[in-house]
């Protein structure tokens, strides 16, 4: 409980010096879904993160060639190893390399973490209001597992879209994390499938569900939104309509306009 | 040679001139958004353009004054701090040169800020000199919430995060003041050739 409590109170500040490159071995791999897995890294050196904050990842090859790209960091601050969750995309060049090449023993070069604005860092007393789409979840499961790892008493809740109930991310971690009994609560809605039995939503963001799932704007919640772009604008045009002050929603996007989440 | 990531082959991409796309850059065709916050919803006819600070007369545009103004349509290579390079995206607005006609001002800086607080600081000489505009159309269009519209600023020799979305004003500074996402982590100037991507970059 002291370990916890001094935890909360450290203060990792974002560095003011060059951001070097430098080496992570991997050194587990969970497969969560599918398409996604969360990527164990011992990373020598690795000074911390905060919640919400990312990494780049430069690939190259043989020849020199060399593919950049960032990703959300996944695991809290003080867990003992640095978790990226990579989901695979088709078409992608970096992601089938992180999710099907990538093998235990290898090295990953990365910089970072990076990023002061879509984190919290465990202080303050208002809720916390923490909305995902899809992978979207990543950045906010750093923040659940340093709420858990601090002991924090500040009440959470989740509200995240998934597919199908196969592509729904962490799920049992969520379940555990849900049943802790220290204010947190984990809402499902699934937007592609209706499975027998399940209790959790089953269709896109609205209104109605955002009225039974967040803090009432009375209650001023910090709120987090991360997903697809058509996501994160839907959420959070909804949460604006609906009176939350639009200074208090923090949104990470990822991905053009159009698409479909 | 130095480190080699086992297995690893990419995308290559021929038909790109690499001399277009800056290091740690990819090329994409469609057009991913990035905001820290909701997308605001402006109204033009509420809505005015100003130049402030050390100036010693304020000025101020309303809609109708800023669209009557003389516009460039230019096409120029965007790259956003997250990677993607997006190649020959045409604009079309008001060169800031135009909208500084005529001023006197002691500032070296300046800070271009929007509706919903959003701030990112450039030096006045990264503005001026047929670098920056105002810009209200895209593809021949008007520009999409989700991309700053209606009015955006636009400095693509930047990263774009300095092309500040749903644009209100400038305001002339002696003194440099980082933005938002220069007091996050980013770079104070963000040159992508040099990239300059965070602090210590």
């Amino acid at each position: 409980m002291a370990r916890a409590a001094l935890l909360g109170r450290l203060e990792i500040p974002i560095p003011r010096g060059p951001l070097r490159w430098q080496f992570g071995t991997l050194a587990e791999v969970v497969q969560e879904t599918p398409r996604v897995s969360s990527l164990f890294f011992d990373v020598p050196g690795w000074e911390g993160n905060l919640a919400g904050q990312h990494v780049d990842v430069r690939l190259t090859a043989d020849d020199g060639y060399q593919a950049e790209r960032s990703y959300s960091i996944a695991s809290a601050p003080d867990d003992p190893r640095l978790a990226l969750t990579v989901e695979r995309l088709d078409d992608g060049e970096v992601s089938p390399y992180l999710v099907g090449e990538l093998r235990v023993g290898d090295r990953l070069e990365l910089r970072g973490p990076i990023g002061g604005f879509f984190v919290w860092r465990g202080d303050g007393d208002v809720p916390l209001l923490l909305i995902a789409g899809g992978s979207g979840v990543v950045p906010l499961m750093a923040m659940l597992r340093h709420r858990a790892n601090i002991e924090s008493s500040v009440p959470a809740r989740l509200l995240f879209s998934s597919r199908t109930q196969a592509d729904v991310i962490y799920r049992e971690e969520l379940s555990r994390l849900g049943a802790a009994g220290d204010g947190l609560t984990v809402f499902h809605t699934l937007t592609r499938e209706k499975p027998s039995g399940w209790t959790g939503y089953t269709r896109r963001v609205d209104e109605a569900m955002l009225k039974e799932v967040a803090w009432s704007k009375r209650e001023n919640p910090a709120v987090f939104i991360c997903g697809p772009t058509p996501f994160v604008e839907a959420a959070s045009q909804l949460l604006v309509a609906m009176g939350y002050e639009p200074r208090s929603i923090k949104t990470e996007r990822f991905g053009a306009t159009g698409g479909t989440a | 040679m130095g480190f080699v990531s086992r297995g690893f082959r990419g995308k290559r991409r021929d038909n790109v001139s690499s001399s277009r796309v800056p290091p740690g850059q990819y090329v994409v065709t469609d057009f991913p958004v990035l905001s820290a916050g909701p997308t605001p919803h402006v109204n033009l006819d509420q809505w005015t353009f100003s130049i402030e600070g050390e100036i010693d007369e304020p000025k101020k545009w309303s809609w109708k004054e800023l669209s009557a103004l003389p516009a460039d349509t230019v096409t120029k290579d965007i790259h956003c701090v997250t990677k993607w390079s997006k190649l020959d995206t045409t604009w079309k607005g008001v060169s800031v040169d135009t909208l500084m006609e005529g001023v006197d001002t002691a500032a070296d800086f300046t800070t271009v800020y929007s509706d919903g607080g959003y701030t990112t600081n450039l030096a006045l000489d990264d503005i001026t000199g047929n670098k920056a505009w105002v810009v209200y159309e895209f593809d021949g269009q008007p520009i999409e919430p989700q991309h700053g519209g209606p009015v955006r600023f636009f400095v693509p020799h930047l990263y774009f995060w300095k092309s500040a979305k749903w644009v209100r004003g400038i305001r002339l500074q002696k003194e440099e003041h980082p933005g938002f996402w220069e007091s996050n982590g980013y770079h104070i100037r963000g040159d992508p050739w040099r990239e300059q991507r965070y602090w210590g970059d």
